[in-house]
């Protein structure tokens, strides 16, 4: 009895898979045969630190071309950058390029830098100034935790006479991978032999201060060091300008001490865009704060600067499910953000693209092709 | 004419009851198997669901378990950089938030219901049944907003300081404070859990039959000793609204994470010192990273916190079975 009411519910349970399956075949070749009428949909996915930039583009974009449909989902610059191996969206989004490893895995990948993320020291620091300044090494030692006090003659010689109290320094970093954490582990990396042999670089790394407590995103570190006292931390420009809490000013390559702001972050990806490969080759090695590291002429740049990027095959009719139509409205889509886009970054705290990588990413678009022609004519 | 046949008819069933007897376990007895079976599959489809999921987290973890094997377990290094992953921490700092959290959830809950179910007026004891579930109901990152932005701070301004003075010649409350940390988090996580607990416990007591306690009283048991009968009465109940707590505490991430002050360490220096979980690292790493050992490593913590929930919901199984044995007393078999 019993043996045989389990077996009619297995029975039942592969009567329903097969029901499920073939359900599934009945629909999905509609869902993925061309479209006959001129509609497009356009998949993208990856990074959530230039969503906010994204969303606002496509809800611009769409809007004069309702026609077009824009998805972007903000998975993880991770995520993002395994869809793009996987060819399972139409554009990626990752804070990172491609290694060297994933390029090879994906050939005929464009990297398209989108927009630029600045990284700002904040603190907290009960009646002393703002705007205390930093060098590199000083920073590093902090948050190395050898430098464990406000008072310590190493913070002292950089702020002379600045009010610093006695008391131990709370490092606050992010909890979460992030490419934030990337650029600022980089910076420290490229400033500091100690850090980069004892931590290195990494969206998340072992963080060695013994007075250290993680975070969850930009908002969850501004929050931590607004409310703890004697803290210091890192997040993105965006959110130290809309906290208005005190920033540190940092001292670049050309030896003088720069505020952050967006004229300070373009000005660096000015400098460092002459070095910058083409649209089709490898961005393993770009890094806009070890390229800086490098300009002593850099005046007036910030020094931890990075781009966001989108990411696209070069030969989009490679992609599953893909057509002309969907391919036109992409590769439109992009020349729409490079160009008219950046006008909306500034008002939501991104940095603009400098106009040198403006026509690089001009280039960029013009190579894309659909069946070997060329996308964009002109 | 229409009425005097559905009289008739009415009679003759009557008549022959016994046969209609006779007729009706049979009709049941096909609707009976379809629902056995239904009831059958559905179940199976659990264990279908649970096993396919043991089984991708276990594809998915692949990389990590053959390159540590059962050092992961017992490693105490996350060092996504140099590709270095041990589990040992967060799965301590799980076990031990989660089991603060019961520790102070389980007698509050406990409260709650009695007070809604025995000692309160009726009239209010409705409108605080109605706020328990609504807080049963709050989203996690609710709890973890407010966490933040309310418990750490007073926590921090109010509560420990004079904690820390008093019984700080303790290791357990020496130390600096932040505000967020093992303690912080343990309160959270009871807070959330109390509610759902709270609200299970007080439908339980409503349940138990009032003759129960009229009888007890009745033999000249006092209202406490009424109460101690309906517990020992409610106790199977007690236990899985325990659990049911227990496995939401276990499998919190985004509550915890705001507040523990994610740090990676093999123990805290004391309960105010920040510490990891095994949900918090899944929730604060998986989303942004790029490296393919670094997301195996995580899968594969995501692996070890289905398998530990699996020991902890047995173990705790047994252990509140056999205390509230003890304590109940009255009703034991």
């Amino acid at each position: 009895m019993k043996g045989r009411s389990i077996a009619l519910a297995g029975a039942l349970l592969i009567v329903i898979a097969i029901a499920s399956v073939a359900i599934w075949h009945l629909i999905a070749p509609r869902t993925t045969s061309p479209q006959t009428t001129k509609e497009a949909s356009i998949n993208g996915a990856g990074a959530t630190f230039p969503f906010p930039l994204y969303d606002r583009w496509i809800s611009e974009y769409c809007k004069a071309r309702p026609n077009v449909k824009i998805n972007y989902q903000p998975i993880g610059s991770g995520g993002g950058i395994r869809a793009h191996i996987e060819k399972t969206v139409h554009f990626a989004a990752s804070d990172a390029p491609l290694s060297e490893e994933q390029f090879q895995r994906a050939p005929g990948t464009l990297h398209v830098p989108m927009t630029i993320g600045g990284v700002v020291v904040v603190y907290n620091l009960p009646d002393a100034p703002r705007g205390l300044d930093f060098t590199g090494e000083v920073l590093a030692k902090i948050f190395l935790g050898e430098v464990k006090r406000w008072s310590d003659p190493a913070i002292v010689a950089l702020n002379p006479g600045a009010r610093l109290p006695d008391e131990e320094i709370v490092v606050v970093h992010r909890s979460d991978s992030s490419g934030t954490t990337y650029v600022f582990t980089d910076y420290l990396s490229t400033v500091s032999r100690e850090w980069e042999e004892r931590v290195g670089r990494g969206v998340a790394v072992k963080w060695p201060a013994p007075r250290a407590i993680g975070a969850k995103g930009n908002d969850g570190v501004a929050a931590t060091v607004q409310q703890t006292p004697y803290s210091i931390g890192y997040v993105e420009l965006a959110y130290a300008m809309k906290t208005g809490m005190p920033y540190g000013r940092l001292m670049n390559a050309a030896g003088e001490y720069v505020e952050p702001s967006i004229e300070s972050v373009k000005k660096a990806v000015e400098y460092a865009a002459v070095e910058l490969p083409r649209g089709n080759e490898s961005w393993s090695n770009v890094s806009i704060v070890r390229s800086l590291a490098r300009s002593t002429q850099a005046r007036g740049a910030y020094p931890i600067v990075s781009f966001s990027y989108i990411m696209v095959y070069k030969e989009l009719s490679t992609l599953p499910g893909m057509d002309e139509a969907t391919a036109r409205a992409l590769v439109d889509f992009l020349w729409w953000c490079v160009h008219e886009g950046q006008n909306y970054a500034a008002e939501l705290y991104y940095v603009p693209l400098p106009s040198r990588v403006v026509r690089l990413n001009e280039d960029t678009l013009k190579m894309i092709t659909f069946n070997g022609q060329k996308v964009l004519r002109s | 004419m229409v009425a005097d046949v559905a009289g008739q008819t009415k009679t003759t069933h009557l008549f022959y009851q016994p046969l209609l007897i006779k007729r009706r376990p049979r009709a049941l007895m096909t609707g009976d198997k379809i629902f056995k079976v239904f009831t059958t599959s559905v179940a199976l489809i659990v264990v279908l669901v649970v096993g396919l999921m043991a089984y991708y987290l276990y594809l998915g973890s692949r990389p990590s378990i053959e390159r540590f094997g059962a050092g992961f377990i017992v490693g105490t290094k996350w060092d996504p950089v140099k590709g270095v992953f041990g589990a040992l921490p967060v799965i301590l700092g799980t076990l031990t938030t989660s089991a603060m959290a019961l520790l102070i959830a389980l007698p509050l809950s406990l409260g709650v219901a009695l007070a809604l179910s025995e000692y309160m007026p009726k009239r209010f004891s409705n409108v605080f049944s109605f706020l328990v579930e609504l807080l049963a109901a709050v989203p996690s990152v609710v709890y973890g907003l407010w966490g933040l932005y309310v418990l750490m701070p007073f926590l921090r301004e109010v509560v420990y300081p004079p904690i820390r003075s008093s019984l700080g010649f303790l290791p357990l409350f020496s130390g600096p404070i932040y505000g967020g940390g093992v303690l912080t988090a343990s309160l959270l996580l009871a807070i959330m859990i109390t509610p759902i607990m709270s609200a299970i416990m007080r439908d339980l007591f409503a349940l138990t039959p009032s003759t129960l306690k009229e009888a007890a009283i009745a033999l000249g048991a006092i209202k406490w000793e009424a109460v101690k009968l309906m517990i020992s009465y409610a106790r199977s109940g007690i236990i899985a609204a325990t659990i049911l707590g227990l496995g939401r505490a276990i499998g919190e991430a985004m509550a915890v994470t705001m507040v523990i002050g994610n740090k990676f360490q093999l123990l805290p220096s004391s309960l105010f010192d920040a510490w990891y979980t095994m949900a918090a690292i899944l929730a604060n790493e998986f989303i942004e990273s790029i490296d393919e050992l670094h997301i195996s490593a995580l899968i594969n913590v995501g692996l070890l916190l289905l398998v530990i929930n699996l020991i902890v919901l047995i173990c705790a199984r047994l252990i509140v079975w056999h205390y509230l044995k003890v304590v109940g007393g009255i009703m034991r078999e």
